[in-house]
């Protein structure tokens, strides 16, 4: 691909990320609506999807307003840092055999390292609107993030040892004989975990909390700078299923469709998943969390890795 | 009538009679024979320490206002300080008075026999200004802090219009916000310790958690929960003192709003206690569309009580199970008295209506699909491992702990205590039922959601045995004081007709007397004790409810919890704001 034809497709994947997102919002909706014995948004335009656009109109109309308690800059700023980072995440993201924007050697080490710095969002947001609710949310965040992220990285290497390479697309090759959630079943199994913690969403919303924080780190958060963060969490939603996607369920790859089709398709399947779970599963308490982090999910990632690296050594060997 | 009452009360009045002399106390007759018995203000403390063991809840304590009494018992001075004890074991209840005069209304703090009678003597002086030397911290608890007078008083006015018009200058605007700035000292709390410096965060009156207006101040220490005192009243609006104004018959309403999820489950309290004093007998055919309709709101109300348990902790889905089949309910209690969540249908001697055709088929289909969506709910909420996580052993008391505090209901018998009115001292007919009591064992919050969810089951069978054995005959009862009285032979006989238009004009005149009747409410024991002086509108009305001794024990079992542990806390009690500030 040429540069500028890169660049075109980087704008078309944005837009198409920040839509998706959008849509999300309101599929979300209908979607727990069916799974919760009620309608959901069904008035405006077909199917109600038009509600996508009455909520965008709210939000941009509403008051821009900064606490005069905040620290400005920061809170400012915080909102931003998720949704550029997410969208950063997508540069790496193999949709198809040729649609790509990066194609880069350490396409996963670029992926962990954007998903890192969406964090910093919450905690500085968190950090940023001097409210005691924001900052018990922020720490619930930082403390979250420092354990779920060690086992997040981890959980991922099983599938590099496998394909002996961090290159996505290559990892995607790699699994047309078999797909790697079957021998990375575990590794699927913590990443999945560690994803859900990472996009902070039920049962690991902990920093937001609303029976408990109100609304955690994002409390004195109103307008276009609370929906930027509503946009980072779906973009997270979005980004996390494009990457099981790839790294366990074979991305493109699929028979008679088009590899494209292939992957919205799985993507699709996940984010109903996700989504799933939000309706089913209440949420652990903090420590519980924390516990279930280091004492259950380090561990099994750990025995996935030794178990992947024997067998791994064994059929070089034989 | 007095000799009946000391041997019918099962020798305690006799016991107290042998211990401190016959001539300490005085004893009143009362329509509910409930021995009532006035006692020296110097030795009551001694008699409610020895009656302590054999009567372990304070039931209730309150104050009251004799100075414009006419039928005032002998023993009465200006105020009086009423205490309400209760011993389970033995089914059995006993009043005691205090009298004080205005020139010295201090009456001894019962505080450190009671441990709820903290709040109970909070309230006795915020409404009528008993002093109770020996209180920890007798401040307001249900008006604001800069509130002028005693409002239960009955020489303060009990309506705007009979108040100056209210203005707020600058000078006043800036003491009520001195009076709302937070100052840890004053709720008993430290800044800081030695090493640590400690948060205080406000945990309402508005939040996502607090089920109405209440407030929790926080102390923590990180997420720990160092101490938590509840600050409440933001929901007070004066049901006692409205019924002073309202006629026996148009108070009926305002009971509805107590519980507010409780509907003619409050009716029910009311009336019988009205019914009590005037001494009707309700026909059979109304006491059982009475239990019925009452059965059909204790399923209301733990239907919403299961829905925002599940929700408080985290669970997202539930709710909206549970409120649908209550939005069922609903339509159910819309058809037969044609209100929702506050029919009013309870009326003085039966209820407003008979039972519209086709009442039976409804409520059949609604009994029949429940028990299977509670397998349902059973499997979604109650069996999940997050949510048994979450609560089990959280916020745990001991039945000895439930009852010094006054806990009653379903969060009594989560402790494993097997009590329940409607069984052990039935009223309103429900000997003829049955059912079993369920009961928990551990106390904590789980145990008070299993015992909850249980009795849903319970009352659905309950209703069945209303639904296939509803008796005919009358719906209110023809005795003259039946509130509005049956209209056939108004036009017949003179006599008829005159009560009918007393009745329905000026309102029933309940002949003078006290008489309170407990029942087991949605949420424990709620009891109306009614004072009447011989007239158209209650003299006193006194409303206790379960929610209130439910909220003054949370600081004892959330002391070193976590801030989510709280929320599951809160979620488990099930109290209603508007059942605590009344």
């Amino acid at each position: 691909m040429s540069e500028l034809d890169t660049i075109g497709f980087g704008l078309v994947i944005i837009a198409a990320a920040v839509g998706g997102a959008a849509i999300l919002t309101w599929f979300e909706r209908r979607l727990l609506g069916v799974w919760q014995d009620r309608y959901g948004p069904n008035r405006l335009g077909p199917f109600g999807v038009l509600q996508v656009a009455a909520d965008m109109i709210k939000l941009l109309t509403k008051h821009d307003w900064v606490p005069p308690f905040a620290d400005r800059a920061v809170f400012v700023f915080a909102p931003t840092a998720i949704v550029v980072a997410m969208l950063l995440g997508f540069a790496v993201v193999p949709f198809g055999p040729d649609l790509y924007i990066l194609d880069i050697n350490i396409g996963l080490l670029f992926f962990l390292g954007m998903t890192s710095l969406a964090v910093y969002s919450v905690l500085l947001g968190g950090l940023a609107s001097n409210n005691k609710y924001a900052l018990l949310g922020g720490l619930r965040s930082a403390a979250q993030m420092v354990s779920y992220e060690v086992f997040m990285g981890l959980s991922l290497m099983g599938v590099v040892m496998l394909t002996g390479s961090f290159n996505l697309r290559a990892i995607v090759e790699a699994q047309r004989d078999l797909w790697y959630c079957i021998p990375q079943c575990l590794g699927l199994f913590t990443f999945l975990i560690a994803g859900i913690a990472e996009s902070h969403r039920l049962p690991f919303d902990l920093p937001e909390a609303e029976h408990e924080l109100t609304a955690g780190f994002h409390t004195e958060y109103g307008g276009m700078k609370f929906a930027m963060f509503m946009l980072g969490e779906y973009l997270g939603l979005l980004l996390i299923s494009c990457m099981i996607t790839t790294l366990f369920f074979g991305g493109w790859l699929g028979p008679w469709l088009p590899p494209i089709v292939w992957f919205c398709l799985k993507v699709f399947v996940l984010i109903c998943f996700f989504i799933l779970l939000r309706a089913a599963i209440p949420r652990p308490r903090y420590d519980q969390l924390m516990a279930l982090g280091w004492k259950v999910m380090l561990p099994l990632t750990l025995l996935n890795l030794l178990a992947t690296g024997a067998i791994a050594l064994l059929l070089e060997g034989a | 009538m007095q000799q009946a009452q000391v041997t019918s009360t099962g020798g305690t009045v006799g016991d107290l009679f042998n211990r401190f002399g016959a001539p300490a106390f005085v004893l009143q007759p009362t329509p509910d024979n409930m021995p009532t018995l006035w006692v020296d203000r110097d030795r009551i403390l001694d008699v409610l320490s020895y009656l302590k063991p054999r009567f372990p809840m304070l039931l209730d304590l309150f104050g009251m206002d004799e100075r414009l009494r006419e039928h005032k018992p002998a023993a009465a001075a200006d105020f009086t300080v009423v205490y309400h004890l209760l011993n389970i074991a033995d089914r059995e209840e006993i009043r005691l008075k205090v009298a004080a005069a205005d020139a010295d209304t201090s009456v001894p703090s019962a505080v450190q026999i009671w441990p709820n009678a903290n709040w109970y003597e909070r309230e006795a002086w915020d409404m009528y200004g008993i002093t109770f030397p020996g209180h920890p911290n007798l401040r307001r608890i249900l008006l604001p802090p800069t509130w002028q007078g005693h409002a239960l008083r009955k020489d303060h006015p009990a309506r705007a219009t009979e108040m100056e018009p209210f203005s707020l200058d600058a000078e006043k605007q800036e003491a009520e916000q001195q009076a709302l700035l937070f100052k840890p000292e004053e709720w008993g709390m430290a800044r800081a310790t030695a090493d640590t410096e400690f948060m205080f965060l406000n945990l309402g009156p508005n939040h996502p958690s607090v089920h109405g207006v209440f407030r929790i101040a926080l102390q923590l220490d990180g997420e720990v929960v160092v101490d938590a005192v509840p600050d409440i009243g933001y929901h007070h609006r004066g049901a006692e003192k409205m019924a002073e104004r309202q006629t026996w018959h148009s108070f009926i309403p305002y009971t509805d709003r107590i519980d507010y999820l409780g509907g003619v489950m409050n009716n029910l309290a009311y009336v019988m206690a009205v019914e009590t004093l005037a001494g009707i007998k309700v026909p059979d055919r109304a006491r059982v569309i009475r239990i019925m309709l009452a059965e059909l709101f204790r399923v209301s109300s733990h239907l919403v009580f299961y829905g925002t348990f599940a929700q408080d902790v985290g669970q997202m889905s539930p709710v909206f199970y549970m409120f649908a089949d209550r939005e069922r309910l609903f339509g159910i209690i819309e058809a037969i008295t044609g209100g929702r969540m506050h029919p009013a249908w309870f009326r003085i001697g039966g209820v407003a209506q008979d039972l519209p055709r086709g009442w039976d088929r409804l409520v059949r289909e609604f009994i029949d699909s429940m028990p299977a969506r509670l397998d349902h709910y059973q499997v979604m909420a109650m069996d999940n491992s997050i949510l048994k996580q979450r609560t089990v052993d959280i916020g745990s008391y001991s039945t000895r702990e439930a009852l010094e505090w006054g806990i009653t209901g379903p969060s009594l018998r989560a402790t494993g205590m097997d009590f329940d009115l409607r069984r052990d001292r039935p009223y309103g007919g429900y000997d003829q039922f049955e059912f079993e009591v369920p009961i928990g064992h551990k106390g904590d919050s789980y145990d008070r959601a299993v015992v909850r969810v249980e009795e849903i089951r319970q009352s659905l069978r309950i209703i069945r045995q209303c639904l296939d054995n509803m008796p005919e005959g009358p719906y209110k009862s023809d005795h003259r004081l039946t509130t509005p009285p049956p209209k056939e032979h108004t036009l017949q006989d003179i006599e008829t007709l005159i009560h009918h238009f007393l009745n329905v004009s000026w309102g029933p005149v309940i002949p003078a007397g006290e008489a309170s009747f407990p029942i087991e409410a949605t949420k424990g024991i709620n009891s109306y004790h009614l004072v009447s002086d011989g007239g158209t509108t209650s003299y006193r009305t006194r409303i206790r409810t379960p929610s209130f001794p439910a909220l003054q024990q949370i600081p004892l079992i959330s002391r070193g919890l976590m801030i989510p542990d709280l929320i599951a806390i809160i979620a488990s009690i099930d109290f209603v704001m508007a059942d605590v500030d009344r």
